[in-house]
């Protein structure tokens, strides 16, 4: 009988192989695979209990964890301003995941991203627990705070975002939406408390989860003018003092439909000069000169020049494109020339477009962390800046400046004129659709010979009559109060 | 064995007991160090009843050693060691485990205090099996006596009022407030019964019927003990809804068919009577195609959770462990009885899980080579048998929980929570030793005879 046994040890040795062979599959070949699968509590709870890296804005901790008596030994905080910075720092929740700067630079917070992979082992062998890096933000507290106060204070259930870039980095000096949030009771380690106020945030209206100032596009209305004078100046066939029509109205072509201007008069004549259109913002000349000299092609062009159609920011997640329409016919186009029909901008994507005009025509490309460092703050990486692309010439970009601020000096962004500084600025009121109040923008550049900072506001449902809102009263105030937080030291 | 010293009259075997107490020395250093190990991970100190555990278990270890020295002084010297130190490391998972389990204050637990009293019972009826049965062969005498007890015992859970249903299979009496699972005790019983059966009607089974494919395939007249098994088996899986007993049993016979006739048509004939009744099976029964669905896609539903997270276990422990009582195994439901190989892969990491495998397969090499040695045909069937029960067995639990084949409820040998499975295995450990014995001692026949040696008496019972 010993042949059969033979065989069956053969067999049962085949049985084992099989066993180790998959052990090894499922432990090693697949590990990675099963521990990145978002099910997967493990290893949350091990991210968990390891001290996360802080967040810090200009030295100081916008997010930090602190050890608690608790199974997790370390609760996430945010700082003595948590909802300042809350679309920015996003939440880190035990149930709910991550956002904000909390996700995407979740590997170095956690310490988990390669770069971190030494300290890892030092700690290992030291037996440390081991601790996330640093990441360091380009934010300007000020102009942070500056913009949070001016959003909060408008009149209840205003919605709405502001944007302030360093024209010629890309830096993102502030950037808040309003409604915010207190990221410290999605953290908390109360889930009782934590899934309730999970409930409330998703399930109010004003979403004040969304980071509008990136996560939603809206019409820009007349500051979409800037792309289309940009357009017109750079064709050639322009200058400043070229005269365009400044008739009360003007029938989209191809139809009977009239487009007045925004006061219902004309804009101080038949024919006026392209600077003067844009200080008062005249419908009439834009949509003419988009629809009937420049357009859809020029209009579009210019827009992408600008960074429309484009995924232009990686810093934050769940950032959306800005677009501008396919192939709108005449009077689309007519439209789309002053920032209506389906021309649609993020509030960055319009601080893009200031930036760019304040920086000789070169947008560059916007980024908000500036820094990455280890947990013993070696600099891991700083972000350099780059160019995204050369929107306009530096001449035709001077002539807008000039533009703007002559907006700001005689035109309807008065409002934002800083006393002793030169500011270039462009309103903008939109057509919401729906029956709803119209959004109003306000996008500026200061100081205008040599521009530290663009900003662009929006505001939405403010809650005042629709015949009173326009961009330079509401919004205007909030862009002044920002410019100067960057510019007084 | 090649070092053994070579008497005139052939190959003798040492007795090598000093090399049993040496790796019996190792095995406790494994099964204690681990307690300690748990302690300083969950409480940061060594825990204070270390020397109260670590005595018990050098004392059952001992104890084992002495009874093995003294009753079966050829047994084979690995396989005691390394049952205990599969056994200590099991303990020290259960503690573990129970550690977790009382921090969420969860209404199962403790395991380790009864998994302690169950091994030492375990450890007590092995020193009986030793002491009772001089030799092995006399169990031949009662093959019938265990078939039927084996059948009795495995069908005990369908008594209504006695079996209970835990987890969707019925493989469980309770009485006294003591659940037991006869199956693992029927095993036994039915290796022992078939291995009987076999020797007797080998030859008749072994004529060969018509040539098919290069292979002789058995009569048809010679069918009746296959067919009845089949049925058994096919039985165990409509009535009690379990799919690994049922595999178990089955895959026994037909080894010991195999072994006994030494016929391969036998494996194609019972292989494809299985497949044949497991594909049936899985078209009729809803809990069948269940173990299958939560093989091909476990993250396909949440139901699947256990398996899940079993897997996530497994990944989350990677080369080298998270370190014993760094894990979260209590994440996997029910860790402590099928799934506690996952707590382990977790904790110590795939080489630990390799080395528990390994362990597995000496124990199985072990039985085997017992089998090879043995001298009579009754001891030879038994002990493959029992190998074979091992291999099976730990082939189908692991191969469930790390995802190779369906998941199938059978307990991991010496390292799941449960009596029954204990006090089978060290049963079965023990008719290893004692079959290993008598195949590894020096031949009695080989004394010449002296002039004056009275006729003895022999006595057969």
């Amino acid at each position: 009988m010993n042949k059969p046994i033979r065989v069956l040890a053969v067999g049962c040795a085949l049985l084992f192989g099989a066993l180790l062979l998959n052990a090894n599959y499922v432990q090693f070949v697949r590990a990675d695979e099963l521990n990145d699968m978002p099910e997967n509590r493990r290893v949350i709870d091990a991210e968990y209990a390891r001290e996360r890296g802080p967040i810090f804005v200009a030295g100081e901790a916008v997010a930090e964890s602190k050890p608690v008596d608790d199974r997790f030994e370390f609760l996430r905080t945010y700082g003595p301003r948590p909802r300042v910075y809350s679309h920015i720092t996003g939440y880190y929740s035990y149930l709910y995941g991550a956002s904000g700067i909390e996700q995407t630079e979740n590997d170095i917070l956690s310490g988990s991203d390669p770069r971190l992979l030494f300290n890892r082992v030092i700690d290992l062998v030291t037996e440390e627990q081991p601790k996330g890096g640093n990441v360091l933000l380009t934010l300007d507290p000020a102009a942070q705070a500056a913009a949070h106060h001016g959003l909060t204070a408008l009149p209840e259930q205003a919605k709405g975002a502001v944007v302030a870039l360093r024209p010629d980095t890309g830096e993102v000096l502030a950037m808040v939406s309003m409604p915010d949030y207190d990221p410290n009771v999605l953290a908390s380690h109360d889930f009782a408390a934590t899934a309730d106020a999970w409930k409330r945030l998703t399930s109010n209206p004003a979403e004040p989860l969304v980071n509008r100032a990136i996560q939603q596009r809206y019409p820009p209305g007349s500051t979409f003018k800037l792309v289309t004078a940009a357009a017109a100046l750079s064709s050639g066939q322009y200058t400043p003092e070229s005269l365009v029509t400044g008739q009360a109205t003007y029938t989209l072509p191809n139809t009977n439909i009239e487009l007045g201007n925004a006061g219902r008069g004309s804009c101080g004549g038949e024919q006026i000069t392209l600077t003067r259109a844009l200080a008062f913002s005249c419908n009439t000349s834009f949509a003419k000169l988009g629809a009937e000299d420049l357009g859809a092609e020029a209009l579009r062009n210019q827009a992408q020049a600008f960074g429309f159609g484009q995924d232009v920011f990686d810093g934050l997640p769940n950032s959306v494109i800005s677009v501008f329409p396919e192939d709108p016919d005449d009077p689309q186009t007519a439209l789309s020339a002053i920032g209506q029909f389906e021309v649609a901008a993020t509030p960055l994507q319009m601080a893009m477009v200031v930036a760019g005009i304040a920086n000789d025509g070169t947008v560059m490309q916007p980024f908000i962390v500036a820094e990455e460092r280890s947990p013993d703050l070696n600099t891991l990486e700083e972000t350099e800046p780059e160019a995204l692309s050369e929107a306009v010439s530096p001449s035709v970009a001077a002539d807008l400046r000039q533009m703007m601020v002559e907006v700001t000096q005689s035109g309807t962004g008065g409002v934002a004129a800083i006393p002793g500084i030169e500011v270039g600025s462009k309103t903008g009121t939109a057509e919401s659709g729906g029956g709803r109040d119209p959004y109003a923008w306000f996008v500026s550049f200061a100081p205008a010979d040599d521009p530290e900072v663009a900003v662009a506001v929006f505001v939405e449902d403010a809650n005042v009559p629709a015949s009173e809102i326009s961009g330079g009263g509401l919004a205007g105030p909030i862009a002044k109060s920002v410019m100067e937080a960057v510019i007084t030291p | 064995m090649s070092s053994a010293p070579a008497t005139a009259f052939g190959f003798v075997h040492r007795k090598r007991r000093g090399a049993e107490l040496l790796l019996l020395l190792l095995a406790l250093c494994i099964g204690i160090g681990a307690y300690a190990i748990v302690g300083l991970a969950r409480e940061g100190a060594v825990p204070t009843d270390i020397l109260g555990y670590g005595g018990g278990l050098a004392a059952l270890a001992l104890v084992a050693h002495l009874v093995v020295r003294f009753r079966a002084p050829y047994a084979d010297p690995v396989l005691l060691p390394v049952v205990v130190a599969l056994n200590g490391l099991g303990l020290a998972m259960l503690h573990r485990i129970d550690l977790s389990l009382a921090a969420a204050e969860s209404v199962f637990g403790p395991f380790a205090p009864d998994q302690l009293l169950w091994s030492a019972i375990g450890v007590g009826l092995f020193c009986l099996v030793l002491f009772l049965l001089p030799d092995h062969r006399r169990l031949q005498a009662f093959t019938y006596t265990f078939g039927l007890a084996g059948l009795v015992l495995l069908l005990l859970p369908l008594v209504p009022g006695l079996g209970v249903e835990i987890n969707g299979s019925r493989v469980w009496i309770r009485a006294m407030g003591l659940s037991f699972q006869p199956g693992e005790v029927a095993k036994v019983c039915l290796v022992t019964a078939f291995s009987g059966y076999l020797v007797v009607n080998r030859e008749a089974l072994a004529l060969a019927g018509r040539r098919f494919l290069g292979m002789d395939l058995p009569r048809g007249r010679d069918l009746g003990p296959i067919l009845v098994a089949w049925v058994a088996s096919m039985s165990v899986l409509v009535f009690q809804r379990d799919l690994g007993s049922s595999l178990l049993f089955f895959g026994i016979f037909v080894v010991l068919l195999y072994v006994a006739t030494e016929r391969p048509g036998w494996l194609v004939l019972g292989g494809l009577m299985f497949a044949g009744g497991a594909y049936a099976g899985y078209l009729v029964f809803g809990h069948v195609r269940e173990r299958v669905g939560g093989w091909l896609d476990p993250f396909s539903n949440p139901a699947y959770d256990q398996i899940v997270e079993a897997r996530f276990g497994l990944a989350w422990g990677g080369l080298l462990g998270q370190g014993l009582g760094e894990g979260s195994p209590t994440r996997i439901p029910f860790v402590w009885s099928d799934f506690v190989v996952a707590a382990l892969g977790e904790e110590l990491g795939l080489t630990g899980l390799m080395a528990i495998l390994l362990l597995y397969a000496l124990i199985v090499e072990r039985g085997l080579r017992v089998a090879l040695l043995c001298r009579d045909a009754f001891g030879k069937l038994l002990s493959v048998g029992l190998a074979t029960t091992f291999a099976l067995q730990v082939f189908v639990v692991i191969g469930g929980v790390t995802g190779l084949i369906p998941l199938t409820g059978l307990t991991t040998p010496f390292l799941s929570a449960g009596g029954s499975s204990m006090v089978a295995n060290w049963v079965i450990i023990a008719l290893l030793l004692r079959i290993s014995h008598q195949a590894r001692r020096p031949d009695p026949e080989v004394r010449a005879p002296e002039a004056d040696d009275a006729t003895q008496v022999v006595r057969l019972r």
